[in-house]
Protein backbone atom coordinates (compact mmCIF):
# COMPACT_ATOMS: atom_id res chain seq x y z
CA UNK A 1 0.00 0.00 0.00
CA UNK A 2 1.34 3.38 -1.03
CA UNK A 3 1.68 5.95 1.66
CA UNK A 4 -2.12 7.03 1.63
CA UNK A 5 -3.16 9.63 4.70
CA UNK A 6 -4.93 7.12 6.91
CA UNK A 7 -8.15 9.03 6.87
CA UNK A 8 -8.11 8.42 3.31
CA UNK A 9 -7.50 4.71 3.90
CA UNK A 10 -10.79 4.41 5.60
CA UNK A 11 -12.31 6.30 3.13
CA UNK A 12 -11.39 3.85 0.09
CA UNK A 13 -12.28 1.21 2.55
CA UNK A 14 -16.20 2.36 2.47
CA UNK A 15 -16.22 2.85 -1.82
CA UNK A 16 -17.05 -0.11 -3.97
CA UNK A 17 -14.75 -1.17 -6.92
CA UNK A 18 -15.30 -0.18 -10.27
CA UNK A 19 -17.61 2.95 -8.62
CA UNK A 20 -17.74 6.28 -10.20
CA UNK A 21 -16.18 8.80 -7.49
CA UNK A 22 -16.51 12.80 -7.76
CA UNK A 23 -13.62 14.49 -4.82
CA UNK A 24 -14.27 17.71 -3.64
CA UNK A 25 -10.67 19.36 -3.08
CA UNK A 26 -8.81 16.48 -4.55
CA UNK A 27 -5.37 18.26 -3.31
CA UNK A 28 -2.41 16.17 -5.52
CA UNK A 29 -4.59 13.23 -6.06
CA UNK A 30 -3.81 11.30 -3.89
CA UNK A 31 -6.90 9.61 -2.63
CA UNK A 32 -8.01 9.74 -6.65
CA UNK A 33 -4.99 7.76 -7.43
CA UNK A 34 -5.64 4.80 -4.87
CA UNK A 35 -9.30 4.24 -6.11
CA UNK A 36 -8.09 4.13 -9.51
CA UNK A 37 -5.10 2.01 -8.90
CA UNK A 38 -6.95 -0.34 -6.20
CA UNK A 39 -10.70 -0.27 -7.12
CA UNK A 40 -10.87 0.62 -10.72
CA UNK A 41 -12.85 3.60 -9.63
CA UNK A 42 -13.84 6.48 -12.92
CA UNK A 43 -13.37 9.62 -11.02
CA UNK A 44 -12.71 13.14 -11.05
CA UNK A 45 -11.39 15.54 -8.65
CA UNK A 46 -12.25 19.29 -8.75
CA UNK A 47 -9.65 21.54 -7.29
CA UNK A 48 -8.56 25.23 -6.99
CA UNK A 49 -5.06 25.27 -6.55
CA UNK A 50 -2.71 25.28 -9.55
CA UNK A 51 0.25 22.98 -8.31
CA UNK A 52 -2.34 20.55 -7.24
CA UNK A 53 -3.89 20.69 -10.82
CA UNK A 54 -0.31 20.04 -12.38
CA UNK A 55 0.28 17.09 -9.43
CA UNK A 56 -3.41 15.68 -10.73
CA UNK A 57 -2.54 16.10 -14.73
CA UNK A 58 0.62 14.17 -14.02
CA UNK A 59 -0.79 11.09 -12.42
CA UNK A 60 -3.12 10.84 -15.41
CA UNK A 61 -6.25 11.62 -13.46
CA UNK A 62 -9.23 13.44 -14.63
CA UNK A 63 -9.12 16.97 -12.91
CA UNK A 64 -11.37 19.96 -12.98
CA UNK A 65 -10.14 23.87 -11.85
CA UNK A 66 -12.77 25.21 -9.77
CA UNK A 67 -13.88 26.79 -7.07
CA UNK A 68 -15.85 24.57 -4.86
CA UNK A 69 -18.15 27.65 -3.62
CA UNK A 70 -19.57 28.40 -6.12
CA UNK A 71 -21.56 24.74 -6.13
CA UNK A 72 -21.37 21.49 -8.38
CA UNK A 73 -23.84 23.45 -10.58
CA UNK A 74 -21.91 21.70 -13.46
CA UNK A 75 -22.87 18.42 -12.53
CA UNK A 76 -26.20 16.81 -12.98
CA UNK A 77 -28.41 15.14 -10.38
CA UNK A 78 -27.15 11.61 -9.56
CA UNK A 79 -24.15 11.21 -11.96
CA UNK A 80 -21.65 9.64 -9.14
CA UNK A 81 -22.28 6.46 -6.93
CA UNK A 82 -20.14 8.98 -4.54
CA UNK A 83 -19.32 12.73 -3.54
CA UNK A 84 -16.53 13.08 -1.15
CA UNK A 85 -15.14 16.18 0.60
CA UNK A 86 -12.01 15.86 3.09
CA UNK A 87 -11.54 18.39 5.85
CA UNK A 88 -12.78 21.30 3.33
CA UNK A 89 -16.75 21.48 4.50
CA UNK A 90 -15.72 23.60 7.20
CA UNK A 91 -14.09 26.15 4.81
CA UNK A 92 -17.25 26.62 2.50
CA UNK A 93 -18.87 29.71 2.60
CA UNK A 94 -22.58 27.60 2.74
CA UNK A 95 -21.45 24.03 3.95
CA UNK A 96 -25.73 23.42 4.74
CA UNK A 97 -25.91 23.93 1.11
CA UNK A 98 -22.93 22.09 0.00
CA UNK A 99 -24.17 18.90 1.47
CA UNK A 100 -27.32 19.08 -0.35
CA UNK A 101 -25.96 19.95 -3.44
CA UNK A 102 -23.08 16.76 -2.90
CA UNK A 103 -26.12 14.22 -2.49
CA UNK A 104 -27.73 15.88 -5.68
CA UNK A 105 -25.16 14.91 -7.64
CA UNK A 106 -24.16 11.86 -6.00
CA UNK A 107 -25.80 8.45 -4.31
CA UNK A 108 -23.52 8.40 -1.16
CA UNK A 109 -21.80 11.59 -0.24
CA UNK A 110 -18.33 11.02 2.23
CA UNK A 111 -17.30 13.96 4.47
CA UNK A 112 -15.07 14.06 7.09
CA UNK A 113 -14.49 17.48 8.97
CA UNK A 114 -12.56 18.13 12.35
CA UNK A 115 -14.68 17.70 15.55
CA UNK A 116 -14.94 21.23 17.96
CA UNK A 117 -16.17 19.39 20.10
CA UNK A 118 -13.61 17.35 21.15
CA UNK A 119 -12.20 17.97 24.67
CA UNK A 120 -8.74 19.91 23.34
CA UNK A 121 -11.20 22.14 22.16
CA UNK A 122 -13.52 22.54 24.73
CA UNK A 123 -10.49 22.82 27.29
CA UNK A 124 -9.19 25.90 25.04
CA UNK A 125 -12.55 27.28 24.70
CA UNK A 126 -12.74 27.21 28.83
CA UNK A 127 -9.52 28.46 29.07
CA UNK A 128 -10.92 32.06 27.34
CA UNK A 129 -8.82 30.91 24.03
CA UNK A 130 -9.95 30.08 20.50
CA UNK A 131 -8.25 26.63 19.81
CA UNK A 132 -5.21 25.98 18.18
CA UNK A 133 -4.33 22.21 17.76
CA UNK A 134 -3.41 19.36 15.67
CA UNK A 135 -6.31 19.14 13.45
CA UNK A 136 -7.35 22.74 13.29
CA UNK A 137 -3.18 24.12 13.32
CA UNK A 138 -4.16 28.28 12.65
CA UNK A 139 -4.62 31.00 14.52
CA UNK A 140 -8.47 32.56 14.34
CA UNK A 141 -6.94 35.28 12.24
CA UNK A 142 -5.68 33.50 9.80
CA UNK A 143 -8.22 30.12 9.31
CA UNK A 144 -9.41 28.73 6.32
CA UNK A 145 -12.40 27.52 8.76
CA UNK A 146 -15.20 29.46 9.22
CA UNK A 147 -17.82 26.71 9.51
CA UNK A 148 -16.40 24.62 12.57
CA UNK A 149 -19.05 22.20 14.54
CA UNK A 150 -18.89 19.54 16.61
CA UNK A 151 -20.49 16.11 16.17
CA UNK A 152 -23.62 16.80 17.65
CA UNK A 153 -24.47 20.07 15.38
CA UNK A 154 -23.64 17.63 12.57
CA UNK A 155 -26.15 14.95 13.41
CA UNK A 156 -28.49 17.58 14.38
CA UNK A 157 -27.71 19.09 10.62
CA UNK A 158 -28.40 15.56 9.25
CA UNK A 159 -32.12 15.33 10.80
CA UNK A 160 -33.14 18.70 9.82
CA UNK A 161 -32.13 18.46 6.08
CA UNK A 162 -33.73 14.59 6.41
CA UNK A 163 -29.86 12.93 5.91
CA UNK A 164 -29.70 9.36 6.47
CA UNK A 165 -25.82 8.80 8.45
CA UNK A 166 -25.06 5.36 7.33
CA UNK A 167 -21.42 5.34 9.22
CA UNK A 168 -19.72 7.49 11.06
CA UNK A 169 -15.59 6.95 12.54
CA UNK A 170 -14.25 8.88 14.12
CA UNK A 171 -10.46 9.10 14.94
CA UNK A 172 -7.32 11.25 16.39
CA UNK A 173 -5.01 13.27 14.45
CA UNK A 174 -3.07 10.05 13.95
CA UNK A 175 -6.15 8.54 12.76
CA UNK A 176 -6.49 5.89 15.16
CA UNK A 177 -10.28 5.24 17.37
CA UNK A 178 -9.65 4.24 20.43
CA UNK A 179 -12.86 2.53 22.90
CA UNK A 180 -12.79 5.96 24.52
CA UNK A 181 -13.62 7.92 21.42
CA UNK A 182 -16.40 4.97 20.11
CA UNK A 183 -17.82 5.83 24.28
CA UNK A 184 -17.78 9.37 23.71
CA UNK A 185 -17.12 10.44 19.96
CA UNK A 186 -18.21 14.09 20.51
CA UNK A 187 -15.30 14.17 23.88
CA UNK A 188 -12.70 12.36 22.37
CA UNK A 189 -12.92 12.29 18.38
CA UNK A 190 -11.19 14.94 16.98
CA UNK A 191 -11.87 14.20 13.18
CA UNK A 192 -15.26 12.85 12.34
CA UNK A 193 -15.56 11.05 9.40
CA UNK A 194 -19.46 10.32 8.05
CA UNK A 195 -20.88 8.32 4.71
CA UNK A 196 -24.67 10.06 3.91
CA UNK A 197 -27.27 9.25 2.14
CA UNK A 198 -30.56 10.74 1.30
CA UNK A 199 -33.57 9.37 3.30
CA UNK B 1 16.77 35.02 -36.78
CA UNK B 2 18.61 34.95 -33.57
CA UNK B 3 22.43 34.86 -34.15
CA UNK B 4 22.60 31.20 -32.89
CA UNK B 5 19.55 28.89 -33.14
CA UNK B 6 18.53 28.37 -29.47
CA UNK B 7 18.98 24.53 -28.42
CA UNK B 8 14.90 24.37 -27.85
CA UNK B 9 14.42 25.79 -31.22
CA UNK B 10 12.59 23.42 -34.13
CA UNK B 11 15.63 25.29 -36.30
CA UNK B 12 15.40 26.23 -39.98
CA UNK B 13 12.05 24.89 -41.22
CA UNK B 14 10.98 24.02 -45.00
CA UNK B 15 6.98 24.49 -46.12
CA UNK B 16 5.69 20.99 -47.72
CA UNK B 17 2.74 21.11 -50.27
CA UNK B 18 0.31 18.47 -51.07
CA UNK B 19 -1.80 18.54 -53.68
CA UNK B 20 -5.25 16.50 -53.95
CA UNK B 21 -6.72 15.60 -56.66
CA UNK B 22 -10.10 14.01 -55.52
CA UNK B 23 -12.81 16.12 -54.92
CA UNK B 24 -13.45 17.84 -51.86
CA UNK B 25 -16.86 18.13 -51.03
CA UNK B 26 -17.68 21.12 -48.92
CA UNK B 27 -20.02 21.90 -46.13
CA UNK B 28 -21.83 24.71 -48.99
CA UNK B 29 -22.71 22.32 -51.49
CA UNK B 30 -19.97 23.42 -53.88
CA UNK B 31 -17.17 20.46 -54.53
CA UNK B 32 -13.08 21.54 -54.88
CA UNK B 33 -11.86 19.55 -57.45
CA UNK B 34 -8.82 20.22 -56.96
CA UNK B 35 -6.78 21.78 -54.26
CA UNK B 36 -3.12 22.03 -52.37
CA UNK B 37 -2.43 22.13 -48.54
CA UNK B 38 0.65 23.22 -46.98
CA UNK B 39 1.86 22.38 -44.31
CA UNK B 40 5.29 22.23 -42.34
CA UNK B 41 6.42 19.02 -39.87
CA UNK B 42 9.03 19.36 -36.73
CA UNK B 43 10.26 16.14 -35.06
CA UNK B 44 10.36 12.30 -36.01
CA UNK B 45 7.26 10.40 -37.18
CA UNK B 46 8.10 7.34 -35.36
CA UNK B 47 8.09 3.27 -36.77
CA UNK B 48 4.98 2.51 -35.65
CA UNK B 49 3.07 6.61 -36.80
CA UNK B 50 1.91 6.92 -33.39
CA UNK B 51 3.71 9.79 -32.45
CA UNK B 52 1.95 12.72 -34.91
CA UNK B 53 0.31 15.26 -33.22
CA UNK B 54 -1.64 18.01 -35.72
CA UNK B 55 -1.10 21.48 -34.63
CA UNK B 56 -5.14 23.43 -36.34
CA UNK B 57 -4.24 27.17 -36.32
CA UNK B 58 -6.55 30.23 -35.85
CA UNK B 59 -7.95 32.74 -37.26
CA UNK B 60 -4.86 35.02 -38.67
CA UNK B 61 -2.17 32.17 -37.99
CA UNK B 62 -1.00 29.82 -40.57
CA UNK B 63 1.16 26.75 -41.04
CA UNK B 64 4.36 28.24 -40.18
CA UNK B 65 4.02 27.22 -35.84
CA UNK B 66 7.79 26.93 -34.63
CA UNK B 67 11.66 27.63 -36.11
CA UNK B 68 12.60 30.14 -38.61
CA UNK B 69 11.79 30.00 -42.50
CA UNK B 70 15.88 31.61 -43.48
CA UNK B 71 18.85 32.81 -41.79
CA UNK B 72 17.27 36.60 -41.85
CA UNK B 73 14.01 35.62 -40.07
CA UNK B 74 13.57 37.93 -37.52
CA UNK B 75 10.56 35.90 -36.19
CA UNK B 76 10.13 32.50 -35.07
CA UNK B 77 6.70 30.78 -35.95
CA UNK B 78 3.55 31.90 -34.56
CA UNK B 79 3.48 28.85 -31.55
CA UNK B 80 6.92 28.90 -30.69
CA UNK B 81 6.95 29.17 -27.08
CA UNK B 82 5.35 25.29 -27.14
CA UNK B 83 6.74 23.75 -29.78
CA UNK B 84 10.23 22.33 -29.96
CA UNK B 85 13.08 20.33 -28.17
CA UNK B 86 12.08 20.34 -23.91
CA UNK B 87 9.12 22.14 -25.25
CA UNK B 88 5.15 21.16 -24.00
CA UNK B 89 4.95 19.76 -27.80
CA UNK B 90 7.98 18.25 -27.55
CA UNK B 91 9.53 17.48 -31.15
CA UNK B 92 11.91 14.92 -29.82
CA UNK B 93 9.15 12.77 -28.94
CA UNK B 94 6.35 14.07 -31.23
CA UNK B 95 6.26 14.44 -35.00
CA UNK B 96 4.67 17.66 -35.68
CA UNK B 97 2.29 18.91 -37.99
CA UNK B 98 0.65 22.00 -38.80
CA UNK B 99 -1.69 22.79 -41.93
CA UNK B 100 -2.40 26.21 -43.91
CA UNK B 101 -6.28 25.99 -43.75
CA UNK B 102 -8.94 25.93 -46.96
CA UNK B 103 -9.12 29.34 -47.80
CA UNK B 104 -6.07 30.35 -45.82
CA UNK B 105 -3.58 32.86 -47.65
CA UNK B 106 -0.09 30.99 -46.64
CA UNK B 107 -0.29 28.80 -49.50
CA UNK B 108 -2.73 26.59 -49.42
CA UNK B 109 -6.01 26.67 -51.45
CA UNK B 110 -7.70 29.90 -51.19
CA UNK B 111 -8.83 33.62 -52.80
CA UNK B 112 -5.20 34.19 -54.13
CA UNK B 113 -4.95 30.52 -55.56
CA UNK B 114 -5.96 30.45 -59.67
CA UNK B 115 -8.95 29.09 -60.29
CA UNK B 116 -8.65 26.57 -62.75
CA UNK B 117 -12.20 26.76 -64.42
CA UNK B 118 -11.37 30.28 -65.28
CA UNK B 119 -7.88 30.73 -65.12
CA UNK B 120 -7.85 33.43 -62.72
CA UNK B 121 -7.34 33.97 -59.03
CA UNK B 122 -11.00 32.95 -57.31
CA UNK B 123 -10.91 35.66 -55.01
CA UNK B 124 -14.33 36.03 -54.01
CA UNK B 125 -15.88 32.86 -55.77
CA UNK B 126 -13.40 30.23 -53.53
CA UNK B 127 -16.10 28.63 -51.77
CA UNK B 128 -16.94 29.71 -47.74
CA UNK B 129 -15.45 26.87 -45.78
CA UNK B 130 -15.99 25.51 -42.55
CA UNK B 131 -13.87 24.14 -39.52
CA UNK B 132 -15.74 20.91 -40.52
CA UNK B 133 -14.49 20.96 -44.25
CA UNK B 134 -11.00 22.18 -43.01
CA UNK B 135 -10.98 18.89 -40.68
CA UNK B 136 -12.54 16.89 -43.54
CA UNK B 137 -9.02 17.78 -45.73
CA UNK B 138 -6.78 17.46 -42.58
CA UNK B 139 -8.12 13.83 -42.74
CA UNK B 140 -7.23 13.65 -46.32
CA UNK B 141 -3.88 14.54 -45.68
CA UNK B 142 -3.21 12.24 -42.26
CA UNK B 143 -4.36 9.37 -45.45
CA UNK B 144 -1.55 10.89 -47.32
CA UNK B 145 0.53 10.24 -44.69
CA UNK B 146 -0.16 7.70 -43.36
CA UNK B 147 -0.95 8.57 -40.26
CA UNK B 148 -3.93 6.54 -39.18
CA UNK B 149 -4.56 8.02 -35.64
CA UNK B 150 -2.91 11.09 -34.12
CA UNK B 151 -1.68 10.92 -30.53
CA UNK B 152 -3.11 14.24 -30.34
CA UNK B 153 -4.85 17.35 -32.24
CA UNK B 154 -4.46 20.75 -30.47
CA UNK B 155 -5.23 24.20 -30.86
CA UNK B 156 -6.19 27.44 -29.30
CA UNK B 157 -9.17 29.90 -30.43
CA UNK B 158 -10.38 28.78 -33.84
CA UNK B 159 -7.46 26.35 -33.69
CA UNK B 160 -9.65 25.04 -30.22
CA UNK B 161 -12.52 24.60 -32.78
CA UNK B 162 -11.04 22.42 -35.15
CA UNK B 163 -9.74 20.15 -32.34
CA UNK B 164 -13.34 19.66 -30.87
CA UNK B 165 -14.57 18.78 -34.28
CA UNK B 166 -11.54 16.26 -34.90
CA UNK B 167 -12.76 14.28 -31.99
CA UNK B 168 -16.57 14.63 -32.48
CA UNK B 169 -15.90 13.64 -36.45
CA UNK B 170 -12.97 11.25 -36.03
CA UNK B 171 -13.32 9.66 -32.61
CA UNK B 172 -11.24 7.34 -33.57
CA UNK B 173 -8.77 9.41 -35.19
CA UNK B 174 -7.08 10.89 -32.28
CA UNK B 175 -6.17 9.42 -29.01
CA UNK B 176 -5.69 13.14 -27.10
CA UNK B 177 -7.75 16.35 -27.85
CA UNK B 178 -6.78 19.63 -25.98
CA UNK B 179 -8.86 22.66 -26.68
CA UNK B 180 -7.12 26.38 -25.48
CA UNK B 181 -9.04 29.40 -25.53
CA UNK B 182 -11.96 27.97 -27.67
CA UNK B 183 -15.82 27.48 -27.14
CA UNK B 184 -18.06 25.45 -29.03
CA UNK B 185 -20.01 28.26 -30.80
CA UNK B 186 -19.07 32.19 -30.87
CA UNK B 187 -21.39 34.48 -29.15
CA UNK B 188 -23.98 37.02 -30.59
CA UNK B 189 -21.39 39.55 -29.71
CA UNK B 190 -18.07 37.74 -31.04
CA UNK B 191 -20.76 37.15 -34.37
CA UNK B 192 -20.88 41.38 -34.31
CA UNK B 193 -17.06 42.02 -33.68
CA UNK B 194 -16.84 39.79 -36.74
CA UNK B 195 -19.36 41.98 -38.75
CA UNK B 196 -17.70 45.03 -38.46
CA UNK B 197 -14.74 43.46 -38.99
CA UNK B 198 -16.29 42.09 -42.36
CA UNK B 199 -18.01 45.27 -42.89
CA UNK B 200 -14.69 47.25 -42.43
CA UNK B 201 -12.88 45.44 -45.43
CA UNK B 202 -15.97 45.45 -47.46
CA UNK B 203 -17.01 48.90 -47.33
CA UNK B 204 -13.21 49.89 -48.23
CA UNK B 205 -13.23 51.57 -52.10
CA UNK B 206 -10.48 49.39 -53.44
CA UNK B 207 -12.56 46.13 -52.13
CA UNK B 208 -14.07 45.87 -55.43
CA UNK B 209 -16.66 42.80 -54.86
CA UNK B 210 -13.34 41.01 -53.65
CA UNK B 211 -11.94 41.16 -56.95
CA UNK B 212 -9.30 43.83 -55.74
CA UNK B 213 -6.14 41.62 -57.34
CA UNK B 214 -7.68 42.30 -60.98
CA UNK B 215 -7.39 45.71 -60.24
CA UNK B 216 -3.97 45.25 -58.88
CA UNK B 217 -4.67 46.66 -55.22
CA UNK B 218 -5.87 45.63 -52.00
CA UNK B 219 -8.46 47.06 -49.89
CA UNK B 220 -5.94 47.92 -47.37
CA UNK B 221 -7.80 50.24 -44.95
CA UNK B 222 -9.98 48.16 -44.20
CA UNK B 223 -8.24 45.04 -43.65
CA UNK B 224 -6.29 47.35 -40.98
CA UNK B 225 -9.46 48.23 -39.52
CA UNK B 226 -10.67 44.90 -39.14
CA UNK B 227 -7.83 43.70 -37.40
CA UNK B 228 -7.09 46.97 -35.48
CA UNK B 229 -10.45 46.12 -33.72
CA UNK B 230 -9.75 42.01 -33.54
CA UNK B 231 -6.77 43.25 -31.42
CA UNK B 232 -8.56 45.10 -29.08
CA UNK B 233 -10.57 42.34 -28.40
CA UNK B 234 -7.66 39.89 -28.16
CA UNK B 235 -6.19 41.57 -25.31
CA UNK B 236 -7.89 42.71 -21.89
CA UNK B 237 -8.00 45.96 -20.36
CA UNK B 238 -5.23 45.13 -17.90
CA UNK B 239 -2.72 43.87 -20.74
CA UNK B 240 -3.25 47.47 -22.08
CA UNK B 241 -3.15 49.09 -19.12
CA UNK B 242 -0.11 47.41 -18.46
CA UNK B 243 1.46 47.81 -21.93
CA UNK B 244 0.46 51.33 -22.67
CA UNK B 245 -1.22 53.25 -19.97
CA UNK B 246 -1.64 56.65 -21.23
CA UNK B 247 1.80 56.96 -22.57
CA UNK B 248 2.15 60.13 -25.20
CA UNK B 249 4.40 59.18 -28.03
CA UNK B 250 5.67 62.61 -27.73
CA UNK B 251 5.13 63.45 -24.20
CA UNK B 252 2.51 65.91 -24.69
CA UNK B 253 -1.11 66.43 -26.18
CA UNK B 254 -0.70 68.21 -29.83
CA UNK B 255 -4.70 68.80 -30.21
CA UNK B 256 -4.78 66.77 -33.64
CA UNK B 257 -5.32 63.10 -35.30
CA UNK B 258 -2.08 61.96 -35.59
CA UNK B 259 -0.59 59.42 -33.45
CA UNK B 260 -0.52 60.74 -30.24
CA UNK B 261 -0.98 57.69 -27.34
CA UNK B 262 1.14 54.84 -27.57
CA UNK B 263 -1.77 52.91 -27.94
CA UNK B 264 -2.53 54.03 -31.42
CA UNK B 265 0.85 53.66 -32.39
CA UNK B 266 0.79 50.21 -31.35
CA UNK B 267 -2.69 49.60 -33.07
CA UNK B 268 -1.22 50.70 -36.47
CA UNK B 269 1.55 49.18 -36.23
CA UNK B 270 0.39 45.29 -35.88
CA UNK B 271 -2.70 46.70 -38.62
CA UNK B 272 -0.07 47.80 -41.06
CA UNK B 273 2.20 44.35 -40.37
CA UNK B 274 -1.11 42.66 -41.03
CA UNK B 275 -1.76 43.92 -44.13
CA UNK B 276 1.46 43.21 -45.79
CA UNK B 277 0.99 39.30 -44.85
CA UNK B 278 -2.32 38.40 -44.43
CA UNK B 279 -5.21 38.67 -47.47
CA UNK B 280 -8.54 40.21 -46.79
CA UNK B 281 -10.62 37.64 -49.03
CA UNK B 282 -8.83 34.80 -46.65
CA UNK B 283 -9.96 37.55 -43.41
CA UNK B 284 -13.69 37.57 -44.76
CA UNK B 285 -13.51 33.60 -45.10
CA UNK B 286 -12.28 32.43 -41.82
CA UNK B 287 -14.72 35.07 -39.39
CA UNK B 288 -17.07 33.57 -41.18
CA UNK B 289 -15.90 29.62 -40.32
CA UNK B 290 -16.42 31.30 -36.96
CA UNK B 291 -19.17 32.24 -36.82
CA UNK B 292 -20.84 28.92 -38.39
CA UNK B 293 -19.10 26.56 -36.09
CA UNK B 294 -21.96 25.17 -33.93
CA UNK B 295 -21.52 21.27 -34.19
CA UNK B 296 -24.46 20.73 -31.44
CA UNK B 297 -26.53 22.50 -34.29
CA UNK B 298 -27.43 18.91 -35.84
CA UNK B 299 -28.16 17.76 -32.19
CA UNK B 300 -30.31 20.49 -31.59
CA UNK B 301 -28.38 22.09 -29.37
CA UNK B 302 -27.27 19.62 -26.96
CA UNK B 303 -24.17 19.68 -27.21
CA UNK B 304 -23.36 16.97 -24.63
CA UNK B 305 -24.95 14.46 -27.10
CA UNK B 306 -22.77 15.76 -29.51
CA UNK B 307 -19.73 14.81 -27.71
CA UNK B 308 -21.15 11.38 -26.66
CA UNK B 309 -19.61 9.96 -29.07
CA UNK B 310 -16.16 11.40 -28.97
CA UNK B 311 -12.95 8.85 -27.64
CA UNK B 312 -10.63 11.07 -27.44
CA UNK B 313 -9.21 12.15 -23.70
CA UNK B 314 -9.69 15.92 -23.12
CA UNK B 315 -7.58 18.81 -22.14
CA UNK B 316 -9.56 21.96 -22.25
CA UNK B 317 -7.63 24.97 -21.17
CA UNK B 318 -8.94 28.26 -20.40
CA UNK B 319 -7.72 32.07 -19.20
CA UNK B 320 -9.06 34.21 -16.68
CA UNK B 321 -8.55 37.48 -18.40
CA UNK B 322 -9.96 36.41 -22.17
CA UNK B 323 -13.00 37.89 -23.03
CA UNK B 324 -13.55 37.19 -26.24
CA UNK B 325 -13.08 33.28 -25.32
CA UNK B 326 -14.02 33.27 -21.52
CA UNK B 327 -13.33 30.74 -19.24
CA UNK B 328 -17.58 29.92 -19.09
CA UNK B 329 -17.39 28.91 -22.93
CA UNK B 330 -14.96 26.53 -21.74
CA UNK B 331 -16.47 25.23 -18.61
CA UNK B 332 -20.02 24.49 -21.15
CA UNK B 333 -17.25 22.14 -22.98
CA UNK B 334 -16.06 20.66 -20.08
CA UNK B 335 -20.08 20.09 -18.62
CA UNK B 336 -20.89 18.26 -22.23
CA UNK B 337 -17.66 15.86 -21.44
CA UNK B 338 -18.73 15.55 -18.05
CA UNK B 339 -21.88 14.40 -18.51
CA UNK B 340 -20.92 11.49 -20.95
CA UNK B 341 -18.41 11.05 -18.23
CA UNK B 342 -15.45 11.38 -21.05
CA UNK B 343 -11.88 11.51 -19.74
CA UNK B 344 -11.53 15.51 -19.31
CA UNK B 345 -9.01 17.89 -16.91
CA UNK B 346 -9.61 21.91 -17.32
CA UNK B 347 -7.12 24.41 -15.71
CA UNK B 348 -8.53 27.99 -15.78
CA UNK B 349 -5.09 30.11 -16.54
CA UNK B 350 -4.56 33.23 -14.39
CA UNK B 351 -3.04 35.37 -17.13
CA UNK B 352 -3.78 38.89 -17.44
CA UNK B 353 -3.18 38.90 -21.30
CA UNK B 354 -6.39 38.17 -22.48
CA UNK B 355 -7.49 36.20 -25.55
CA UNK B 356 -3.92 36.69 -26.94
CA UNK B 357 -2.25 34.55 -23.43
CA UNK B 358 -2.90 31.18 -25.64
CA UNK B 359 0.04 32.42 -27.57
CA UNK B 360 2.33 33.50 -24.15
CA UNK B 361 4.90 31.50 -22.16
CA UNK B 362 3.04 31.71 -18.71
CA UNK B 363 4.35 29.25 -16.32
CA UNK B 364 1.40 27.55 -14.99
CA UNK B 365 0.17 26.83 -18.77
CA UNK B 366 3.68 25.04 -19.65
CA UNK B 367 3.32 22.92 -16.33
CA UNK B 368 0.24 21.90 -16.90
CA UNK B 369 0.49 21.37 -20.90
CA UNK B 370 3.64 19.97 -20.15
CA UNK B 371 2.58 17.28 -17.75
CA UNK B 372 -0.41 16.44 -20.20
CA UNK B 373 2.31 16.00 -22.95
CA UNK B 374 4.29 13.64 -21.00
CA UNK B 375 1.73 11.00 -20.33
CA UNK B 376 0.69 11.20 -23.57
CA UNK B 377 4.70 10.42 -24.96
CA UNK B 378 4.54 7.78 -22.34
CA UNK B 379 1.76 5.92 -23.26
CA UNK B 380 2.51 6.02 -27.17
CA UNK B 381 1.81 2.32 -28.86
CA UNK B 382 5.19 0.92 -29.78
CA UNK B 383 3.36 -2.08 -31.70
CA UNK B 384 4.43 -2.37 -35.17
CA UNK B 385 1.69 0.10 -37.37
CA UNK B 386 -1.12 -2.25 -38.69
Amino acid sequence: MDNLRPELRIIADWIEPGSRVLDLGCGDGSLLMHLRDTRQVHGYGLEIDEDNIVSCVNRQLNVIQADLNEGLTEFEANSFDYVIMTQALQAMHYPDNMIEDMLRVGREAIITFPNFGHWRCRLNIARGQMPVTSSLPNSWYNTPNIHLCTLDDFAELCVEKNINVLERTVVDHSHKSTLAMRLLPNLMGEIALYRLSHK
Amino acid sequence: MPEKIPADSVGLVTPLIQHFDQALKLDCGRTLASYDLIYETYGELNPQHSNAILICHALSGDHHAAGYHHQDDKNAGWWDNYIGPGKPIDTTRFFVICVNNLGGCGGSSGPMSINPEKNKPYGPDFPIVTVKDWVHSQAMLADKLDIPQWAAVIGGSLGGMQALQWSIDYPDRLRHCVVIAAASKLSAQNIAFNEVARQAIMSDPEFYEGHYYEHDTVPHRGLKLARMLGHITYLSDEAMRAKFGRELREGKINFGFNVEFQVESYLRYQAQSFVDRFDANTYLLMTKALDYFDPANEYNGDLAKTMSSAKAHFLVLSFTSDWRFAPERSREIVKALLDNHKEVSYSEIAADHGHDAFLMPIQHYINVFNAYMKNIALEMPTGTNP
